[in-house]
């Protein structure tokens, strides 16, 4: 639960997401769930000769499923808070397993 | 409907108490009002409050101006919250930052922007869908209607009438609104043209690229590398 909550202090940022069949898109993002399906405002598609069918599109609803990378703006993520969190979750994981 | 509605009980301070019973609904079509619903008429009033027992009946709504009321909860009201709401579930006492209400970061608070609209659907085998929103649950199952797949191939497309649809979520790859303004502006490089041509087009297009790909992937397994989403292609 811990990147739903990261990526819900991004909200209002603009990201690129690349989906698993190579599609870029570039926009701001509005609202994240529990299954890291991604709302889009108006985007932009890079290479969007290859990808007409999404030229008149203008926010989008992505399933989580099939992102591959969330590229994000470097000033808005806080490395070292986020890898602290990383780790207590993973102790946190640990600690629940035992 | 109602399925994604959650329902909030809390006892009032007693110095304030108020006997009335509020019902909210999560509303798909009329934009939610931002001051509380009226309060109904005595009428309605289950039973004459006791001064210990008085319940303020509230749905939960998707809407910004408020944040949910903390609230005692009953277990079944917790896994409800634990399913939909996985934020702090309440206005935190101590003055943080301003949060949005957690009910905005659901899939159901997501699609219900979505319904009724023209949208294009992408199925993860390349279809693409454009119709009409009318129903979806958590799993982005969704139902379509005066759905019409566009069919591309090289520099042509066509359009085939498809009537209804009823999506399986997984097999979803994206959902576009379309920008009414824009709908008709086809990139001029793409041209219509009878779906039987695009169709033996996009055929031998999909072939190609299927021996492309597999022998691709058999050069990386050879390498020793496992093909991202084997088994399945997505295009």
């Amino acid at each position: 639960m811990l990147f739903f909550s990261f990526f819900k202090t991004l909200t209002n940022q603009t990201v690129t997401i690349e989906l698993k069949n190579d599609i870029r898109i570039r926009g701001i993002l509005k609202s994240v769930d529990q299954y890291l399906n991604i709302k889009l405002d108006d985007i932009e598609v890079l290479d969007l000769a290859k990808y007409p069918h999404l030229s008149s599109v203008k926010n989008m609803f992505i399933r989580g499923s099939v992102v591959r990378y969330v590229m994000l703006p470097r000033s808005e993520v806080d490395v070292g808070l986020l890898e602290d969190a990383t780790r207590r979750e993973a102790a946190n994981q640990a600690g629940k397993a035992r | 409907m109602t399925a994604f509605a959650t329902s909030i009980f809390h006892r009032d301070d007693p110095k304030k108490q108020n006997e009335n019973i509020h019902i909210k609904f999560l509303n798909l079509s009329a934009p939610a009002p931002s001051r509380p619903p009226p309060t109904l008429p005595t009428a309605f009033r289950i039973s004459p409050p006791r001064q210990s027992d008085i319940r303020h009946h509230t749905m939960e709504r998707l809407s910004l101006n408020e944040s949910p009321a903390p609230a005692p909860r009953t277990p079944q009201q917790n896994q409800q919250f634990s399913q939909n709401a996985l934020g702090p579930a309440g206005p935190q006492p101590t003055g943080g930052p301003p949060q949005l209400p957690p009910q905005m970061f659901t899939t159901a608070a997501q699609l219900l922007d979505l319904t009724d609209k023209k949208l294009v659907l992408i199925l993860r085998d390349g279809r693409k869908l454009i119709g009409v929103l009318r129903s979806w649950d958590q799993f982005a199952n969704l139902v379509f209607q005066d759905t019409v797949e566009r069919v591309y191939a090289g520099q042509l497309y066509a359009d085939v009438s498809r009537g209804i649809f009823i999506v399986r979520g997984e097999n979803v790859l994206l959902l576009g609104e379309v920008d009414l303004d824009r709908e008709d502006d086809i990139p001029p490089t793409l041209t219509r043209a009878p779906f039987e041509e695009v169709f033996e087009l996009k055929k031998k297009e999909d072939s190609k690229r299927k021996t492309g790909d597999k022998k691709r992937y058999d050069e990386l397994q050879a390498l020793g590398f496992e093909p991202e989403h084997s088994g399945e292609i997505l295009f």
